[in-house]
Protein backbone atom coordinates (compact mmCIF):
# COMPACT_ATOMS: atom_id res chain seq x y z
CA UNK A 1 0.00 0.00 0.00
CA UNK A 2 1.39 3.37 -1.05
CA UNK A 3 1.68 6.43 1.16
CA UNK A 4 -0.98 8.47 -0.63
CA UNK A 5 -3.60 5.72 -0.35
CA UNK A 6 -2.66 5.13 3.27
CA UNK A 7 -3.38 8.75 4.13
CA UNK A 8 -6.61 8.65 2.14
CA UNK A 9 -7.75 5.63 4.15
CA UNK A 10 -6.65 7.15 7.45
CA UNK A 11 -8.76 10.22 6.65
CA UNK A 12 -11.83 8.04 6.07
CA UNK A 13 -11.17 6.25 9.37
CA UNK A 14 -10.82 9.56 11.21
CA UNK A 15 -14.19 10.70 9.82
CA UNK A 16 -15.84 7.43 10.86
CA UNK A 17 -14.43 7.70 14.35
CA UNK A 18 -15.75 11.21 14.74
CA UNK A 19 -19.18 10.52 13.22
CA UNK A 20 -19.72 7.39 15.29
CA UNK A 21 -18.24 8.83 18.53
CA UNK A 22 -16.01 5.74 18.68
CA UNK A 23 -12.89 5.17 20.71
CA UNK A 24 -10.90 3.49 17.99
CA UNK A 25 -11.14 2.38 14.36
CA UNK A 26 -8.90 -0.40 13.04
CA UNK A 27 -8.57 -1.90 9.57
CA UNK A 28 -7.41 -5.48 9.40
CA UNK A 29 -7.02 -7.83 6.48
CA UNK A 30 -8.70 -11.23 6.58
CA UNK A 31 -5.35 -12.92 7.25
CA UNK A 32 -5.02 -11.02 10.54
CA UNK A 33 -2.58 -8.30 9.49
CA UNK A 34 -3.26 -4.82 10.81
CA UNK A 35 -3.51 -2.31 7.96
CA UNK A 36 -4.19 0.97 9.78
CA UNK A 37 -5.41 2.24 13.13
CA UNK A 38 -6.90 5.55 14.24
CA UNK A 39 -8.07 6.74 17.65
CA UNK A 40 -7.42 6.32 21.37
CA UNK A 41 -4.94 3.48 21.49
CA UNK A 42 -4.03 3.57 25.17
CA UNK A 43 -2.45 0.28 26.17
CA UNK A 44 -4.43 -1.69 23.61
CA UNK A 45 -2.42 -4.37 21.80
CA UNK A 46 -3.77 -3.83 18.29
CA UNK A 47 -1.58 -6.56 16.75
CA UNK A 48 -3.28 -9.18 18.91
CA UNK A 49 -6.66 -7.53 18.34
CA UNK A 50 -6.12 -7.79 14.56
CA UNK A 51 -5.27 -11.47 14.77
CA UNK A 52 -8.25 -12.27 17.01
CA UNK A 53 -10.67 -10.26 14.85
CA UNK A 54 -9.53 -12.20 11.78
CA UNK A 55 -9.90 -15.48 13.69
CA UNK A 56 -13.34 -14.42 14.87
CA UNK A 57 -14.50 -13.51 11.36
CA UNK A 58 -13.00 -16.72 9.94
CA UNK A 59 -14.80 -18.81 12.57
CA UNK A 60 -18.18 -17.13 12.09
CA UNK A 61 -17.65 -17.31 8.31
CA UNK A 62 -17.18 -21.06 8.74
CA UNK A 63 -20.42 -21.23 10.73
CA UNK A 64 -22.20 -19.23 8.01
CA UNK A 65 -21.15 -21.73 5.36
CA UNK A 66 -22.33 -24.64 7.51
CA UNK A 67 -25.86 -23.21 7.58
CA UNK A 68 -25.82 -22.26 3.89
CA UNK A 69 -24.89 -18.57 4.10
CA UNK A 70 -21.95 -17.08 2.20
CA UNK A 71 -20.74 -15.08 5.20
CA UNK A 72 -22.00 -12.87 8.02
CA UNK A 73 -21.22 -9.32 6.85
CA UNK A 74 -21.21 -7.77 10.33
CA UNK A 75 -20.40 -8.97 13.85
CA UNK A 76 -20.98 -7.19 17.14
CA UNK A 77 -19.79 -7.93 20.65
CA UNK A 78 -21.25 -5.84 23.44
CA UNK A 79 -19.51 -5.64 26.80
CA UNK A 80 -20.38 -3.83 30.01
CA UNK A 81 -18.32 -0.79 29.07
CA UNK A 82 -16.48 -1.47 25.80
CA UNK A 83 -17.93 -2.97 22.64
CA UNK A 84 -16.70 -4.00 19.21
CA UNK A 85 -18.39 -3.85 15.83
CA UNK A 86 -16.82 -5.57 12.81
CA UNK A 87 -17.85 -5.13 9.17
CA UNK A 88 -16.55 -7.40 6.43
CA UNK A 89 -15.65 -5.31 3.35
CA UNK A 90 -14.27 -7.73 0.78
CA UNK A 91 -10.83 -8.82 2.00
CA UNK A 92 -10.77 -6.13 4.66
CA UNK A 93 -12.33 -5.99 8.13
CA UNK A 94 -13.42 -2.66 9.56
CA UNK A 95 -13.28 -2.77 13.35
CA UNK A 96 -14.85 -0.08 15.53
CA UNK A 97 -14.19 -0.10 19.28
CA UNK A 98 -16.63 2.07 21.22
CA UNK A 99 -17.87 2.73 24.74
CA UNK A 100 -20.96 4.36 26.27
CA UNK A 101 -20.22 7.64 24.51
CA UNK A 102 -21.70 5.93 21.45
CA UNK A 103 -24.21 3.16 20.68
CA UNK A 104 -24.30 0.03 18.55
CA UNK A 105 -27.00 1.53 16.32
CA UNK A 106 -24.92 4.61 15.54
CA UNK A 107 -21.74 2.61 14.93
CA UNK A 108 -23.60 0.19 12.63
CA UNK A 109 -25.12 3.04 10.66
CA UNK A 110 -21.86 4.99 10.24
CA UNK A 111 -19.86 1.86 9.41
CA UNK A 112 -22.35 0.94 6.72
CA UNK A 113 -22.30 4.44 5.28
CA UNK A 114 -18.53 4.40 4.97
CA UNK A 115 -18.15 0.82 3.74
CA UNK A 116 -18.60 1.66 0.07
CA UNK A 117 -16.01 4.39 0.24
CA UNK A 118 -13.50 2.03 1.81
CA UNK A 119 -14.35 -0.74 -0.68
CA UNK A 120 -13.63 1.70 -3.53
CA UNK A 121 -10.33 2.78 -1.93
CA UNK A 122 -9.21 -0.84 -1.54
CA UNK A 123 -10.20 -1.62 -5.13
CA UNK A 124 -7.87 1.25 -6.13
CA UNK A 125 -5.09 -0.21 -3.97
CA UNK A 126 -5.47 -3.56 -5.73
CA UNK A 127 -5.31 -1.83 -9.08
CA UNK A 128 -2.21 0.07 -7.91
CA UNK A 129 -0.44 -3.14 -6.97
CA UNK A 130 -1.34 -4.79 -10.30
CA UNK A 131 0.37 -2.01 -12.17
CA UNK A 132 3.18 -1.45 -9.70
CA UNK A 133 6.45 -1.35 -11.56
CA UNK A 134 8.85 -0.21 -8.90
CA UNK A 135 11.12 -2.83 -7.38
CA UNK A 136 10.33 -4.43 -4.06
CA UNK A 137 12.78 -3.59 -1.29
CA UNK A 138 13.63 -7.28 -1.09
CA UNK A 139 14.62 -7.79 -4.70
CA UNK A 140 18.30 -7.73 -3.93
CA UNK A 141 18.35 -8.83 -0.32
CA UNK A 142 21.43 -10.87 0.48
CA UNK A 143 21.78 -14.01 2.59
CA UNK A 144 23.94 -12.00 5.01
CA UNK A 145 21.13 -9.48 5.51
CA UNK A 146 18.67 -12.29 6.26
CA UNK A 147 21.11 -13.83 8.75
CA UNK A 148 21.72 -10.51 10.44
CA UNK A 149 17.97 -10.12 11.13
CA UNK A 150 18.26 -12.93 13.64
CA UNK A 151 21.26 -11.48 15.38
CA UNK A 152 19.24 -8.29 16.02
CA UNK A 153 16.62 -10.22 18.03
CA UNK B 1 0.10 -13.47 1.89
CA UNK B 2 2.96 -11.20 2.87
CA UNK B 3 1.70 -7.73 3.69
CA UNK B 4 4.01 -4.87 2.77
CA UNK B 5 3.00 -1.45 4.06
CA UNK B 6 5.11 1.16 2.29
CA UNK B 7 3.62 4.00 4.32
CA UNK B 8 4.65 2.62 7.70
CA UNK B 9 7.61 0.73 6.13
CA UNK B 10 6.62 -2.62 7.58
CA UNK B 11 6.57 -6.11 6.24
CA UNK B 12 4.46 -8.77 7.93
CA UNK B 13 4.71 -12.50 7.25
CA UNK B 14 2.57 -15.34 8.60
CA UNK B 15 4.19 -18.58 9.74
CA UNK B 16 2.04 -21.53 10.83
CA UNK B 17 3.20 -24.42 13.03
CA UNK B 18 1.31 -27.55 11.99
CA UNK B 19 1.36 -31.13 13.28
CA UNK B 20 -0.52 -33.81 15.18
CA UNK B 21 -1.97 -33.32 18.67
CA UNK B 22 0.58 -32.97 21.49
CA UNK B 23 3.56 -32.83 19.09
CA UNK B 24 4.85 -29.59 20.66
CA UNK B 25 3.62 -26.74 18.44
CA UNK B 26 2.57 -24.57 21.37
CA UNK B 27 5.79 -25.50 23.20
CA UNK B 28 7.79 -24.13 20.24
CA UNK B 29 5.94 -20.82 20.46
CA UNK B 30 6.19 -20.72 24.24
CA UNK B 31 9.97 -21.20 24.06
CA UNK B 32 10.35 -18.46 21.43
CA UNK B 33 8.20 -16.18 23.57
CA UNK B 34 10.15 -16.89 26.77
CA UNK B 35 13.54 -16.35 25.17
CA UNK B 36 12.86 -13.23 23.11
CA UNK B 37 13.61 -9.71 24.33
CA UNK B 38 10.48 -7.84 25.46
CA UNK B 39 10.78 -5.13 22.81
CA UNK B 40 10.86 -7.73 20.01
CA UNK B 41 7.62 -9.50 20.88
CA UNK B 42 3.97 -8.84 21.47
CA UNK B 43 1.65 -10.87 23.68
CA UNK B 44 1.38 -14.63 23.32
CA UNK B 45 -2.31 -15.27 22.78
CA UNK B 46 -3.44 -18.85 23.47
CA UNK B 47 -6.98 -19.84 22.67
CA UNK B 48 -6.92 -23.10 24.60
CA UNK B 49 -9.32 -25.42 26.41
CA UNK B 50 -9.37 -25.67 30.19
CA UNK B 51 -6.98 -28.59 29.92
CA UNK B 52 -4.50 -26.44 27.95
CA UNK B 53 -5.11 -28.06 24.60
CA UNK B 54 -5.15 -25.58 21.70
CA UNK B 55 -8.77 -24.87 20.81
CA UNK B 56 -8.38 -22.43 17.94
CA UNK B 57 -4.84 -21.07 17.72
CA UNK B 58 -1.85 -19.60 19.54
CA UNK B 59 -0.47 -16.38 18.19
CA UNK B 60 2.59 -14.29 18.80
CA UNK B 61 4.03 -11.40 16.80
CA UNK B 62 7.82 -11.34 16.61
CA UNK B 63 9.79 -8.38 15.34
CA UNK B 64 13.07 -9.51 13.85
CA UNK B 65 14.66 -6.22 12.95
CA UNK B 66 15.06 -3.95 9.97
CA UNK B 67 16.10 -4.87 6.49
CA UNK B 68 16.43 -2.26 3.74
CA UNK B 69 14.61 0.21 6.01
CA UNK B 70 11.62 -2.08 6.47
CA UNK B 71 10.60 -3.41 9.88
CA UNK B 72 10.28 -7.17 9.52
CA UNK B 73 7.59 -8.78 11.60
CA UNK B 74 6.67 -12.45 11.73
CA UNK B 75 3.26 -13.52 12.97
CA UNK B 76 3.60 -17.00 14.41
CA UNK B 77 0.51 -19.20 14.67
CA UNK B 78 -0.14 -22.76 15.78
CA UNK B 79 -3.13 -24.86 14.77
CA UNK B 80 -5.11 -27.17 17.04
CA UNK B 81 -3.66 -30.63 16.46
CA UNK B 82 -6.56 -32.76 17.55
CA UNK B 83 -8.28 -34.41 14.60
CA UNK B 84 -11.80 -33.16 15.40
CA UNK B 85 -10.77 -29.48 15.21
CA UNK B 86 -10.39 -29.79 11.45
CA UNK B 87 -12.67 -26.85 10.58
CA UNK B 88 -10.78 -24.33 12.72
CA UNK B 89 -7.37 -25.79 11.82
CA UNK B 90 -8.02 -25.13 8.15
CA UNK B 91 -8.94 -21.49 8.82
CA UNK B 92 -5.53 -20.71 10.30
CA UNK B 93 -3.73 -21.65 7.08
CA UNK B 94 -5.42 -18.85 5.17
CA UNK B 95 -2.83 -16.36 3.92
CA UNK B 96 0.11 -18.40 5.19
CA UNK B 97 3.64 -17.50 4.01
CA UNK B 98 5.54 -20.40 5.54
CA UNK B 99 4.79 -23.66 7.35
CA UNK B 100 6.67 -25.61 10.02
CA UNK B 101 5.56 -29.21 10.36
CA UNK B 102 6.29 -30.38 13.91
CA UNK B 103 6.54 -34.17 13.89
CA UNK B 104 6.39 -36.22 17.09
CA UNK B 105 9.39 -38.57 16.93
CA UNK B 106 7.84 -41.26 19.13
CA UNK B 107 7.17 -44.56 17.41
CA UNK B 108 3.51 -44.71 18.45
CA UNK B 109 2.84 -41.26 16.91
CA UNK B 110 4.04 -42.14 13.41
CA UNK B 111 0.53 -42.71 12.05
CA UNK B 112 -0.62 -39.42 13.59
CA UNK B 113 2.31 -37.63 11.88
CA UNK B 114 1.42 -39.09 8.50
CA UNK B 115 -2.27 -38.30 8.90
CA UNK B 116 -1.51 -34.71 9.91
CA UNK B 117 0.95 -34.23 7.04
CA UNK B 118 -1.62 -35.53 4.56
CA UNK B 119 -4.19 -33.22 6.14
CA UNK B 120 -1.79 -30.26 5.76
CA UNK B 121 -1.31 -30.95 2.06
CA UNK B 122 -5.08 -31.23 1.56
CA UNK B 123 -5.85 -28.03 3.44
CA UNK B 124 -3.14 -26.08 1.64
CA UNK B 125 -4.50 -27.31 -1.67
CA UNK B 126 -7.98 -26.06 -0.76
CA UNK B 127 -6.52 -22.52 -0.62
CA UNK B 128 -4.61 -23.02 -3.87
CA UNK B 129 -1.21 -23.53 -2.21
CA UNK B 130 1.16 -26.38 -3.02
CA UNK B 131 3.29 -27.77 -0.19
CA UNK B 132 6.02 -28.41 -2.75
CA UNK B 133 6.19 -24.70 -3.57
CA UNK B 134 5.75 -22.84 -0.27
CA UNK B 135 8.46 -22.16 2.35
CA UNK B 136 8.46 -25.26 4.53
CA UNK B 137 10.52 -26.86 7.30
CA UNK B 138 10.22 -30.28 8.94
CA UNK B 139 10.99 -30.36 12.65
CA UNK B 140 11.53 -33.74 14.33
CA UNK B 141 10.55 -33.00 17.90
CA UNK B 142 10.89 -34.87 21.21
CA UNK B 143 14.31 -36.34 20.35
CA UNK B 144 14.99 -36.77 24.07
CA UNK B 145 12.31 -39.41 24.60
CA UNK B 146 13.30 -43.11 24.86
CA UNK B 147 11.09 -44.62 22.15
CA UNK B 148 11.94 -42.38 19.20
CA UNK B 149 12.30 -43.49 15.58
CA UNK B 150 15.81 -42.89 14.15
CA UNK B 151 16.11 -39.54 12.37
CA UNK B 152 16.90 -41.10 9.00
CA UNK B 153 13.80 -43.30 9.06
CA UNK B 154 11.57 -40.36 10.04
CA UNK B 155 13.09 -38.24 7.31
CA UNK B 156 12.44 -40.91 4.69
CA UNK B 157 8.80 -41.14 5.79
CA UNK B 158 8.02 -37.46 6.28
CA UNK B 159 10.29 -35.34 4.10
CA UNK B 160 8.40 -34.11 1.05
CA UNK B 161 10.76 -32.05 -1.07
CA UNK B 162 14.23 -31.79 0.37
CA UNK B 163 13.11 -29.24 2.94
CA UNK B 164 15.36 -28.55 5.95
CA UNK B 165 14.94 -31.23 8.61
CA UNK B 166 15.69 -30.06 12.14
CA UNK B 167 15.94 -32.24 15.23
CA UNK B 168 14.43 -30.61 18.27
CA UNK B 169 13.57 -30.85 21.92
CA UNK B 170 11.13 -27.96 22.06
CA UNK B 171 10.66 -28.18 25.82
CA UNK B 172 14.33 -27.28 26.36
CA UNK B 173 14.57 -25.08 23.28
CA UNK B 174 16.90 -27.26 21.28
CA UNK B 175 16.30 -26.71 17.56
CA UNK B 176 13.47 -24.21 18.13
CA UNK B 177 15.25 -21.10 16.81
CA UNK B 178 17.01 -23.11 14.09
CA UNK B 179 13.56 -24.13 12.85
CA UNK B 180 12.21 -20.59 12.91
CA UNK B 181 15.29 -19.23 11.21
CA UNK B 182 15.11 -21.89 8.47
CA UNK B 183 11.50 -21.07 7.61
CA UNK B 184 11.92 -17.28 7.95
CA UNK B 185 14.88 -17.39 5.61
CA UNK B 186 12.84 -19.21 2.99
CA UNK B 187 9.97 -16.74 3.35
CA UNK B 188 12.30 -13.76 2.84
CA UNK B 189 14.09 -15.48 -0.02
CA UNK B 190 10.71 -16.13 -1.62
CA UNK B 191 9.99 -12.38 -1.41
CA UNK B 192 13.19 -11.72 -3.26
CA UNK B 193 12.11 -14.11 -6.00
CA UNK B 194 8.61 -12.70 -6.34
Amino acid sequence: MREQRYHQIKAVMARLRLDSAARLVVLVDKDGQQIAVHGELGELDTTSLASLVAGNVAATGGMAKLIGEREFPTLSHEGERESIHISVIGRVLLVVVFDDRSSLGLVKLRSKQISQELAAAFAEIERDSEFATDALPFDEITDEEIDSLFSQT
Amino acid sequence: MTFINYASREINCKIVYYGPGLCGKTTNLQYIYDSTATQAKGKLISLATESDRTLFFDFMPLELGTVRGFKTRFHLYTVPGQVFYEASRKLILKGVDGVVFVADSQEERMDANLESLYNLEENLRSYGYDLLKIPYVLQLNKRDLPNVIPTNDLTVELQRKGEPVIEAIASSGQGVFDTLKAVAKQVLTELRRS
